[in-house]
């Protein structure tokens, strides 16, 4: 007599073949009608990976090395937020800097008077993996083509605890025509590092997002270094044609959002 | 303005308005502190608590929040307000309205009779007074039941919207996130999808290929993509089959104006989706999403609470006869809820305000990953919203929207609910479930069937 074979608890989806037509989360199968302990743990992974790029602490000094190495300069700044959970309580003081931070650009200011056509921004916001990750070579990138068409751009002001306004008060503060902020952004399951670049025409505090242009989801799984150098310098060239940004530029160097399907395949469901 | 004084533990509280007692009544929220309303200590709230149970229900036919002259959802408010209904409570303070639901006088029959007869703000005074359990014994008294292709809300019965939301729009991947939500039993509510682009062309190839799968597998359900009204109305002028006609709103005009709407344009939206006729059972046909925190972000609040603007948002709401109303809790951010905490209350004053005004409430259970919330959080508040008789949920692929980056009850946890308190789906498509071979549900528990059912395996198969 056979011994008999002990009987799965779970039960698999014969529709797995499909997950290659998305990445959300389907066929999981089932232990009983509940997730499966595999798809659970990976679930939990990669919330506390989401979890962990919101709380990791904002590394100034490295991101100020790796540019020094490349003869830039940093301004170090800090927002009006002292904490992560002030910022993640308070936007308004995200927006703004603190009282040091402003000092220090005032005294810039004074060294260096006449203003620059771009001022460059980087703040944590919401994944300072983000910019830990992309920031430095997507700047390299970015300036080769700046360079190269003559734009001058300001130091790069790090600035902790930051979230996309405060860029125009830096900007204001640097006299700057055009301003720029590289910022992590709100992390997804499936994506804790996505930089997010906000561009601004004539920055001064107090504008709304209706006078930004977003270049969102820079990452190695999303758009790449070069897409989004080549989108922000597309901005910056039409923006002083037209002497505005916002929801009245829009970027035509944009490609369509629906493309073709991975496998061709189209709506299966209706064949 | 009244100005309002309470003594008690030998000390005087004064409130300068009925907003600045009701913001200060307000159970502790971050979006509350960050607005520079809520109350500055533990024992000032409760004043404020106190000060509210005394208020007589009538004072705030006195006194608006928001000017009638400078408020249309004010205006709608109070022009709308049913004298008649309201006299079974008119006699009653805030605090005598909460003795009063929770009293066996205040029956399904009795509470429906009674909505038409509170404004919003009655609504959220009594919610400020009540716990946890108050909001969800008296939201399980109420049923709000509301036909487009099948029936939602009745007693017994919980459905799900099924949003298989993909970052590129791409065909082929919300095909496949349908499917996987068919097959788990999930989409009474609606095939409900939140566009990635919002350019017209693709949200009518969404629209015609929802409607075309609707049709092939014969889903007793209706379709949404959730674009601009005026979105909407355009493809509907285009001729394409369009169910639910969708709109985020908020309740002040200011707020509603940073959406892009008013109840004109709420009202064209409505007209234009009523004279489809494509409903086969009923004609609730708006979808309305709200939340906690609109007005404030889009600096429109007026100096009120996040959870007074909320609930006269369904003022705005009721006006339309939707099909649902979904309160998309957790999903503004930890500046107005700060954590699991905040967002289950707010989830469930929210249900209970709606319920209590007459509107067919679900909630986007949900969370982002700057929030102090998780999965344990979410599962107390789907667990609580099941007792209270929610009528529809969010299902989604493993709780993941990789399009709106943000959590929300999935497929699997809607048979969680199913499975752990025998609610069951809409009737209609309880039977189409059953009929595919898909599942079926006896003394609560869900039988799968044993295969693929077959008008999906020929769909399948090519993949192979």
């Amino acid at each position: 007599m056979q011994p008999e074979l002990p009987v799965s608890a779970t039960t698999e989806n014969p529709w797995q073949e499909l997950r290659r037509l998305t990445p959300a989360r389907i066929a999981l199968g089932r232990a009983g009608t509940s997730l499966p302990t595999t798809a659970l743990l990976d679930f939990q992974y990669a919330h506390a990976q989401a979890r962990d790029a919101v709380h990791l602490p904002f590394d100034h000094a490295a991101l100020s090395a790796g540019l020094a190495d490349r003869g830039r300069a940093s301004l170090l700044l800090h927002s009006a937020a002292a904490d992560r959970d002030t910022y993640l309580q308070r936007p308004d003081l995200g927006r703004r800097l603190n009282e040091a931070s402003i000092r220090h650009l005032h005294d810039y200011g004074q060294a260096n008077p006449g203003g620059v056509d771009l001022a460059v921004v980087v703040a944590d916001g919401l994944s300072a993996l983000a910019v830990h990750r992309h920031a430095l070579p997507f700047l390299a990138r970015m300036e080769e083509l700046a360079n190269a068409e003559g734009w001058s751009l300001s130091p790069v002001a790090l600035v902790a605890q930051g979230r996309v306004a405060v860029a125009d008060e830096v900007a204001e503060r640097l006299n700057a025509k055009m301003v720029v902020i590289l910022i992590g952004e709100r992390p997804g399951l499936s994506s804790p590092d996505s930089l997010g670049l906000y561009f601004t025409y004539a920055p001064r505090v107090g504008l709304t997002d209706a006078y930004r242009n977003c270049i969102s989801n820079v990452r190695l799984e999303g758009q790449s270094y070069g897409m989004a150098a080549h989108r922000l310098l597309y901005l910056m060239r039409e923006a002083c044609r037209r002497q505005l940004s916002g929801v009245n530029l829009k970027d035509e160097a944009q490609v369509p959002c629906l493309e073709a399907t991975p496998a061709g395949m189209g709506n299966f469901l209706l064949r | 303005m009244a100005r309002f004084f309470h003594s008690v533990g030998g000390e005087t509280y004064r409130f300068d308005s009925l907003g600045e007692v009701m913001a200060k009544a307000s159970p502790a929220r971050s979006g509350d502190y960050l607005a520079g309303v809520a109350a500055a200590s533990d024992g000032e709230r409760v004043a404020a608590q106190m000060t509210l149970a005394d208020i007589p229900l009538a004072h705030f036919l006195d006194e608006a929040l928001i000017p009638y002259e400078a408020d249309e959802v004010t205006r709608l408010i109070i022009d709308s307000h049913d004298r008649p209904a309201f006299a079974a409570v008119s006699h009653l303070t805030v605090g005598g309205l909460r003795d009063w639901l929770l009293s066996d006088q205040a029956t399904e029959t009795s509470l429906r009779a009674l909505a038409p007869g509170l404004t919003p703000e009655m609504a959220a005074a009594v919610s400020k007074l009540m716990r946890v359990q108050d909001l969800i014994l008296v939201a399980q008294k109420i049923r709000v039941v509301t036909r487009f292709r099948n029936t939602v809300g009745l007693r017994g019965r919980m459905s799900t919207r099924l949003q298989p939301n993909h970052p590129t729009d791409e065909p082929s991947g919300i095909a496949a996130s349908i499917l996987d939500g068919l097959l788990y039993g999930n989409g009474d509510a609606m095939l409900g999808i939140n566009p990635a682009t919002d350019s017209v062309v693709s949200l009518c190839e969404m629209l015609i290929m929802l409607d075309g799968i609707i049709q092939r597998y014969e889903i007793p359900t209706q379709a949404c993509v959730l674009t601009h009204v005026t979105s909407s109305i355009e493809a509907i002028n285009r001729g394409v089959p369009l169910d639910l006609v969708f709109q985020s709103i908020a309740g002040t005009e200011a707020a509603n104006a940073s959406f892009g709407v008013n109840l004109q344009v709420l009202q064209e939206g409505y007209e234009a989706g009523l004279s489809l006729k494509r409903g086969t059972l009923g004609n609730n046909l708006m979808y309305f999403e709200t939340g906690q925190g609109s007005a404030l972000s889009a600096n429109a609040h007026h100096g009120l609470d996040q959870q007074t603007c909320e609930t006269r948002a369904y003022a705005v709401a009721r006006h339309f006869k939707p099909f649902l109303v979904n309160t998309v809790v957790g999903f503004i951010g930890p500046e107005y809820l700060y954590n699991g905490k905040q967002i289950i209350r707010a989830g469930l004053e929210d249900h209970f305000c709606g319920k209590l005004l007459g509107l067919p409430m679900g909630c986007d259970v949900c969370y982002t990953n700057h929030a102090e919330a998780d999965q344990d959080d979410m599962d107390t508040l789907l667990t609580l919203f099941g007792v209270a008789g929610i009528n529809f949920i969010m299902g989604i692929p493993g709780s993941d929207d990789i399009m709106l980056n943000y959590q929300t009850t999935s497929f699997h946890d809607a048979l969680y609910v199913r499975q752990s308190q025998g609610l069951k789906p809409a009737p209609e498509f309880e039977a189409w479930l059953q009929r595919m071979g898909i599942f079926t549900q006896a003394d609560g528990r869900v039988r799968f069937g044993d295969n693929l059912p077959p008008a999906f395996r020929r769909a399948l198969a090519p993949l192979g």
